[in-house]
This record gives structure tokens, sequence and C-alpha cells, in this order.
């Protein structure tokens, strides 16, 4: 195959919308989405503020098959005000987590895919914002125990904040190269750290830290896949069957990881934090 | 932020909806559905303000000369240049043929 064919033949991820995405990853035909743009449920917060909100408050929630299972997928538009999670869009996540468990109660097998491209919380929504992120980290938690809840963080937004806690309690956690994940965003850090220590503008130097492939080395990741539509459904797949790394449950052992690094912590590169977290694997 | 409303005539019924496009930077996401029979409505909800003439100019220009269906469009504009919310709203009556 020559590199115009492949070129050609590539389907990019990373470059889809959230509802193509959400399209995309469930079984040809059976896209179904609620609470969709023309039911109009937006943001009343933003217009107040001055800002243009959504019609989908850049949350697409859609039912769907998973080769044949059952799914609710939750895609964030990170477009839209950086995917933040605002009151109503954060309710449309919860909810539909929400009645999955409900539906997995009544004897209907369904799991979840999360979809995340957030800087977290929406600023202007405050509070509100928060609360629904608790509300979705708290239907995580409870619809794993039934069915798997598989995160996909594809980039370019990657998944910061909140959001990034509820990406940690996902059963499984796919990433690409373009993914980044952390708690806070490059530019908090600087602001907090001063640019000698991070520089936000540093792009490799950004990745090495929060992008895919050194979340995945860390173990802080399940999967890491190229961004082709193809591959990652399949990988999605492969997750659905395996059982969970139980990543939350194993607080003790990165609490003890973490100490080792003592009060005086040194300024580490990525290939140190990668031998901090691989521990007894290396 | 501004609210801004335009009204056409139109001599199609509207049939079918479709949604493109998306409030990020520099794009706008168009909602177009069925609307009062004999008129087309849009409302724009954009971030620039001031910008009425240039939309109300805009407007004209795409929709002079063509028989318009009675639809009612909503747009939400993050600061789309004219070409870009022409694109948008071509592409929005052409999806609602495939439908």
């Amino acid at each position: 195959m020559t590199d115009t064919e492949r070129l050609l033949r590539h389907r990019s991820f990373v470059e889809l919308g959230a509802r193509q995405r959400a399209r995309a990853l469930l079984d040809n035909g059976t896209f179904r989405e609620l609470l969709g743009p023309f039911d109009r449920l937006m943001s009343p917060w933003l217009p107040r503020q001055g800002i243009v909100p959504q019609a989908d408050d850049g949350v697409i929630i859609a039912k769907g098959k998973l080769a044949g299972r059952a799914c609710v997928v939750a895609a964030i538009e990170g477009g839209f005000q950086g995917g933040s999670m605002g009151e109503v869009g954060g309710a449309k996540i919860a909810g539909a987590l929400e009645l999955a468990v409900e539906d997995n109660r009544n004897g209907i097998p369904t799991c979840a895919v999360l979809l995340l491209e957030t800087g977290g919380v929406r600023l202007q929504e405050a509070n509100l914002g928060l609360a629904a992120i608790a509300e979705i980290q708290a239907g995580i938690v409870e619809l794993r125990g039934h069915q798997p809840v598989i995160g996909v963080i594809a980039g370019s937004v990657g998944c910061f904040g909140g959001m990034s806690i509820a990406a940690g309690l996902c059963s499984h956690l796919l990433v690409t190269r373009e993914a980044r994940l952390g708690l806070n965003g490059p530019q908090v850090i600087e602001q907090e750290a001063g640019i000698e220590e991070y520089n936000a503008g540093d792009r490799p130097f950004i990745w090495s830290f929060s992008g895919g492939e050194q979340r995945h080395a860390c173990g802080l990741a399940d999967a890491y896949v190229a961004d082709d539509v193809e591959r990652i459904r399949e990988q999605l797949l492969q997750l659905l069957g395996q059982p969970s790394a139980n990543r939350a449950r194993q607080h003790a052992w990165y609490l003890q990881r973490l100490a080792q690094l003592g009060a005086e912590a040194p300024q580490l590169d990525a290939a140190a934090v990668r031998a901090l977290y691989q521990g007894d694997a290396q | 932020m501004q609210t801004l409303n335009f009204q056409f005539p139109a001599v199609e019924p509207g049939r079918g909806r479709s949604l493109v496009g998306c409030v990020s930077s520099g794009d706008l996401e168009v909602l177009i559905e069925p609307g009062t029979a004999g008129r087309l409505d849009i409302q724009v909800v954009t971030s620039v303000n001031g910008s009425e003439a240039r939309w109300e100019q805009l407007l004209q220009r795409l929709f002079s000369g063509r028989a318009l269906p009675a639809v009612k469009i909503d747009i939400h504009d993050f600061g789309a240049t004219p070409g870009v919310v022409r694109l948008r709203l071509e592409q929005g009556f052409e999806e609602i043929g495939h439908d």
C-alpha cells in the first residue's frame, strides 16, 4: 500500500465531532439520540452572561448497540466551550448513567461509553457544574458494578479537572496519542508553579507528562491506540470483554509509590514518572 | 451577545430537519425544521455585537432569487465569517434532502 492509499483509507476519529464519534462507534444503524438538539435543552446560564449557548449544551447522549450489546454513549463536544461541564450537559450524562443502572437492575444489561473531551467544570456555571460532575462520578461507580463503563479520551482537548477523576473511575480507559489526561490543565499548573517549572507552551514537554502514550505507559490507561475509527472500535470491543483493572481501588498502592518521592521531591522527567508508576513491573 | 430575527417569504412547504456545525470558535450551529406556511423565519444568536447589518446583507444575498421552503432556522453563531455562514446554511439545506 502506498502512503497515499493509506492516507485515503485512514478515518480519523479525532477529527470527528462528538455526534459523529458516537455514531461511528455504535453498530451501524443503531444510533438513537436522546434529548437531541431539537429538544433545545440549553444552558440557561450562558446567555445571561452574554455567551452563545448550543442546542445540545455540548453533550450528545445516544442509545445503541455495541457488537449487539445494549449500550449508552455520552459524547462531549470539545469545540463548544472547551467541552466544559455545565448544569444541563452534566445532568444529561448523569441521567444517562442512572437510567443505564436502572435498566441493569431490571434485567437489561446495558454498558456505557463516555467520550471525554473536556476541560472540566464550566466556570460560568460553577457549583451547578461541580454538582453534575459529582453525580456523573457516582453514576459511573454504580454502573460499573453491573456492566463496564469505558472512558475514551481521543483528543485534542483531552480530559481535565473533575472529569479526569471521572475518567479514573471508569472500568477501562482508552487513549490515543493526541489525548491528554490530568487533574489540572497545563496553563493552571504554569500559573501556580511558574514557567521555569512548567511551560504550558512547550507542547512536547506537556505531552511527555500528560499525553496518552505516557499515561498508558504509567498504567493509568488500559489501551493506547492510533487515531483511527476502526482501531478504536476494535479496541473498545476488546475492553468490553476484559476484567477491569480496578485502578480506583488501588489507591493505597498509588499513595505508597508517591510517598517514595519524599518531601524534597526532585523535578521529574517523563522517564522517571514511568519508573515510579511501573514499580516492580519494570 | 445579540439576538436578531429575520423573515423571508417562502413558497415551498418545509419538510425534514437538520443540524450542522458547532458553536466553536469561528463556526456556528444551524438548526433547520419545518416552520409556518408562507414564511422562512430565522433567529440568529451571535457573539458579535453590532452585526445586524452584516447578517441582513448576507441573508438577502443568499436567499434572493430562490424559491424558499417554509422553515424555521435557528442559528447559534460564535464569530463565523460570512463564507462559513453560507457554507453551513447550504449544508443544512442539503442534509434535509438526504433524509
